[in-house]
């Protein structure tokens, strides 16, 4: 497992976020803060990546690698702002 | 296509309009960077050019069609399609062992980007707006992206002071030495601090050492300068180094930090 930020989703999320997913604000539905996508802890394996909240832990995206395809989910974003 | 996007296609286009994508490459130059990193050159026909700071997606398809991608900061920037990486090794990992120690001129490997508005700088574009200065902090390898804000803002003769503290072990691992040394010596403002942390050149004004809370403080610009401050490197080393300054009574909020990890 390695740890880094949202800057390490900016290939992955290109396609669901937008062409700039590091600078999209994401809202926690844990805590309600609007970061974007570049401050928030990730968490990486050979499975494929969890981003969580920098303030309160939630997960906010998953990014699960199946083949060549990726299964993006938005569990803990109540909004994107982009 | 509206008759307003064919009117401004002719010019180099702003990061919004730079949208990512697959690109095929080809290494150009190769050169050793340190005693465990490589420089590579990569001739990206179609790239639309990137911002100091940015990163791209490496994929590496070997013969049995499998596939490992890797991210990798971008020592260059500008609308150019030379696209410049500096990769160290990390020894057990999957790609880049092969981008230091096999890849050649002439091979070739396929490229997504540009990635990443968040970890960028841009020079100033307008002489009316005030120049904010920066700070940059790297340890090790994440001085990749950061040379390209140095690049860039001496290029650009930007009037923004720049500092940057720069975090290795040896003088050996000093990587992009002589564009660290042209841009000191460019008329652009910049300020370069190495702390080395296990064999310093002689005359090295910093005690050997690793980086601490106090050399962090003496070298970088104070809390009240307003810089934008941008910290590259491993994830422990970035932690550190967010914990430090706000200690030392950084906004961390405002601080724009890109961690790397291990599986290289």
């Amino acid at each position: 497992m390695t740890i880094l930020d949202g800057n390490a989703l900016a290939g992955d999320l290109t396609e669901a976020l937008g062409p700039d997913p590091t600078t999209a604000r994401l809202r926690c539905a844990g805590c309600g803060s609007s970061d974007a996508l570049g401050v928030a802890r990730v968490h990486r394996s050979a499975m494929g990546s969890v981003a969580r909240c920098s303030g309160c832990g939630t997960v906010l995206v998953t990014v699960v690698l199946v083949g060549s395809r990726r299964l993006v989910g938005l569990p803990g974003v109540r909004a994107v702002t982009l | 296509m509206s008759g307003l996007e064919a009117r401004v296609g002719t010019v180099a286009p702003p990061a919004s309009r730079r949208r990512p994508a697959w690109h095929d490459a080809t290494v150009a130059a190769v050169r050793a960077e340190t005693p465990t990193a490589r420089r590579i050159i990569l001739d990206v026909p179609t790239w639309p050019g990137n911002d100091a700071g940015q990163h791209l997606d490496l994929r590496l398809t070997a013969e049995d069609g499998y596939q490992a991608t890797r991210s990798y900061s971008i020592a260059s920037s500008g609308s150019g399609t030379r696209v410049t990486l500096a990769v160290d090794r990390v020894d057990d990992g999957e790609v880049s062992p092969f981008l230091v120690d096999a890849v050649e001129v002439g091979d070739a490997l396929e490229v997504h980007g540009p990635l990443g508005g968040w970890f960028v700088w841009h020079p100033e574009t307008s002489s009316s707006s005030a120049s904010r200065p920066v700070q940059l902090i790297a340890g090790g390898s994440g001085i990749v992206p950061l040379v390209a804000m140095v690049s860039a803002h001496a290029e650009a003769a930007d009037p923004a002071p720049f500092r940057l503290l720069y975090a290795v072990r040896t003088p050996e691992d000093v990587f992009f030495r002589s564009e660290l040394a042209d841009a000191a010596n460019a008329p652009a403002p910049l300020e370069v601090t190495i702390v080395y942390s296990r064999r310093a050149p002689d005359g090295s004004p910093v005690p050997v050492g690793r980086l601490t809370r106090d050399t962090l403080g003496a070298a970088v610009l104070p809390p009240d300068a307003g810089a934008l401050v941008y910290v590259c490197g491993s994830t422990p080393f970035v932690e550190q180094v967010l914990r430090w300054l706000g200690e030392l009574g950084h906004d961390t909020v405002e601080v724009r930090a890109e961690r790397f990890g291990g599986n290289g």
